[in-house]
């Protein structure tokens, strides 16, 4: 792999989702500069799963950003880089036992990880929702669709179910499922993968929340559908200024949505910044290396891919070294010997001792 | 699976409850998208796996042998009083007249399977004692499925701590053979009646209908659904109640066609050692086949008559059972 790539055409620039340019760089500086309070600042978030007699395993090493109102941030990186395990504990969702979650998670002012069960189980759902990976194991198989959009409704809106119905007509026909009169009362096997998300998306913000977090919501699905459920989630995201965080190992999903993207690898932020930026210019050899790895409609016929070789657990502890250098496709003496720190510089934060050359 | 009551080996048992708490998550459907010569993809919205399981439970000769001996039997017990010629409880004239000790009449005019010891008509007793085995059959499965989902809901529902007492308690009584805990159960009451033979037999159930409920609510804990229902904030009730338990209940269901089969096999065999009914007018099959034995010598068919009885209606329930498990066990599905 060479260190550089001519990379005069963004491959992501293709994507039908893409808007003005400018004007997303100008949303991102008014976040940046302070114009609103963020919503949700995570803090040097840790995760460590503890099992007996095994070595503790720390999935998230300290990760830290912030969400402000409306805006949508990706978490990116392949699997196994923490980036679920950092959604389901913001949500308060990781099992009782067996893990110890340290850090803040700052929401308008009250750190959710000092909520009672209680507490967080009246703030999920209301003020913060979630939208699953596979739409069709993460409904009900035997409760009608309309039911499971209702039991939201009466849970935090204390609303009947004679009340909630209509509400719930409502919300399917706002997330494009036709004819929801007869959906309500539909099994979701008797869904298609696409109408399930929908509907999974209605339930979700059925309680109009202020955040939705979406763990990689089009990965079980085909492109065509991929691409309807984006542009779906994009609307009604600019619709209701919910703030969305979008969980993905595709990177073709966070050029079309987010307005910031982190790169994580093995647990930690590797690379942050607006989207636009970051895929003209990734300045950490991981995000370079994953952004060349993606096959090109212009490449010449015949051109091998270009992956990043090595694995997920071909990893340096991050304590002692760069957790990349293993796979690095320009490694210096450095990056074996002490960790980079992130750092943070023209609204882009970067984590490396010798980044890809800036080649504009 | 042939039902054994005394069986010598407690962990199998343990063992085949756990690969049948495995096939839970029965709600579960797959999707049948056809796709139409145009290439135009057709959602045919899914077949539900009941549909599918009686499409194929419809061509199995086994299920329809099974399925046949139980609706036959069921009708038996519900018209019984109708059915049967003779009144089952009374001594008949025609049949006392040749009855002495030494003798017990045989076919007669009316009588097609002749007397019992005291005169009464063999025939209407059979058929008055479908009505008795059906009941205690039906009433013990009930009770011990009540008693095992509370244990199993319990147990699945909050794990930690509760769910290893439950277990532990579980386990005990599973190590203990069934039919030994019964009739220690049903030796236990002042008064012996169909009842405690019912609630006898009903405890020796609930055990295994609680580890095999444990089993699939576990699985459907860590299910996808029931982590979307907790990240909208569902209580823990409803998750419970409406999320864990109509998912686990398939294996459940199925295993209560076989535990009838057990039961009746049990309440046959408690009556047989006298801790059954001991109101002997009430016909009743074990009790029939206990009395039996002592005329065993010179009239066999006494005791032949019962015992067919109640080998074939449990061979029907275990029959269907069986195909039952197989046709909603997804893994067995092509």
């Amino acid at each position: 792999m060479t260190t550089t790539t001519p990379r005069d055409t963004n491959p992501m620039d293709a994507t039908p989702t893409d808007t003005s340019n400018v004007a997303d760089r100008d949303k991102a500086r008014r976040w940046q500069q302070g114009g609103s309070e963020p919503l949700l600042k995570v803090r040097d978030l840790r995760v460590t799963f503890q099992r007996q007699g095994q070595e503790p395993f720390e999935a998230v090493q300290g990760v830290s950003f912030d969400v402000h109102p409306g805006q949508t941030v990706g978490l990116v990186g392949e699997s196994g880089c923490g980036k679920s395990v950092t959604s389901l504990a913001i949500m308060g969702l990781l099992p009782a036992r067996g893990n110890k979650v340290t850090g803040t998670v700052d929401y308008e002012g009250t750190n959710l990880l000092d909520l009672s069960d209680q507490q967080m189980r009246d703030k999920r759902g209301k003020d913060i929702a979630m939208v699953f990976q596979d739409p069709l194991s993460s409904l009900n198989p035997v409760i009608p669709i309309g039911l499971q959009v209702t039991e939201v409704l009466e849970r935090h809106r204390g609303m009947s179910r004679k009340a909630a119905t209509p509400v719930a007509r409502d919300l399917l026909d706002r997330v494009g499922i036709p004819d929801p009169d007869r959906r309500l009362k539909d099994y979701p096997h008797q869904l298609s993968g696409g109408m399930r998300q929908r509907a999974l998306i209605a339930i979700a913000l059925a309680c109009q929340p202020r955040l939705l977090i979406a763990d990689e919501p089009t990965t079980a699905l085909d492109v065509t559908i991929q691409a309807q459920i984006l542009a779906l989630l994009k609307e009604l995201v600019e619709d209701t200024g919910t703030a969305l965080v979008m969980i993905t190992h595709d990177l073709g999903v966070v050029a079309g949505l987010c307005d910031e993207v982190n790169v994580l690898y093995g647990g930690r932020i590797v690379e942050r910044g607006e989207r636009h930026d970051l895929f003209a210019q990734p300045r950490h050899p991981y995000t370079h290396g994953l952004l060349a790895s993606i096959p090109r409609l212009d490449a010449p016929r015949g051109q091998r891919l270009n992956p990043i070789p090595g694995s997920v657990s071909d990893n340096l502890p991050w304590t002692s070294a760069c957790a990349f250098a293993p796979r690095c496709s320009q490694p210096i003496e450095v990056c074996t010997q002490k960790m980079p720190e992130l750092v943070e510089q023209h609204q882009r934060a970067l984590r490396c001792f010798n980044p890809v050359e800036a080649n504009r | 699976m042939t039902p054994s009551p005394m069986d010598p080996r407690p962990s199998s048992k343990k063992d085949r409850i756990d690969a049948l708490a495995s096939t839970a998550g029965t709600g579960t459907a797959v999707a049948d998208v056809h796709v139409s010569a145009a290439g135009k993809v057709k959602d045919t919205g899914g077949v539900s796996l009941i549909a599918s399981a009686w499409a194929r439970l419809r061509r199995d000769p086994v299920f329809l042998l099974g399925a046949v001996i139980t609706i036959l039997f069921v009708v038996l017990a519900l018209l019984s009083p109708w059915i049967a010629p003779n009144d089952p409880t009374k001594r008949m004239p025609e049949l006392l007249k040749d009855l002495t000790p030494g003798n017990i009449p045989g076919a007669a005019p009316g009588f097609p399977l002749g007397s019992d010891e005291f005169g009464r008509d063999l025939l209407s007793r059979l058929i008055g004692g479908a009505r008795q085995t059906l009941i205690v059959g039906v009433f013990a499965t009930l009770f011990g499925l009540a008693g095992g989902i509370t244990l199993g809901t319990l147990a699945g529902a909050f794990g930690g701590w509760i769910d290893s007492l439950v277990m532990r308690i579980v386990d005990v009584m599973l190590s203990i053979p069934s039919l030994l805990l019964a009739v220690s159960i049903a030796a236990l009451a002042p008064e012996p009646s169909q009842w405690t033979v019912i609630i006898a037999i009903a405890t020796v159930q609930v055990p295994i209908f609680a580890r095999l409920l444990r089993g699939s609510m576990l699985a459907q804990r860590a299910s996808d659904h029931v982590l979307a229902a907790r990240a909208l904030g569902v209580t823990q009730g409803a998750i419970v109640f409406r999320h864990m338990l109509p998912n686990s209940l398939g294996p459940v269901i199925v295993q209560s066609t076989l535990v009838l089969a057990t039961s009746i096999l049990d309440a046959a065999a408690l009556s047989f050692l006298g801790l059954g009914n001991p109101d002997d007018r009430q016909p009743e099959w074990g009790a029939m086949l206990g009395t039996a034995t002592r005329y065993i010598q010179d009239y066999p068919h006494l005791a032949f008559y019962p015992a067919a009885c109640i080998i074939v209606v449990a061979l029907g329930f275990t029959l269907m059972g069986e195909s039952l498990r197989e046709a909603l066990d997804p893994k067995s599905r092509r």
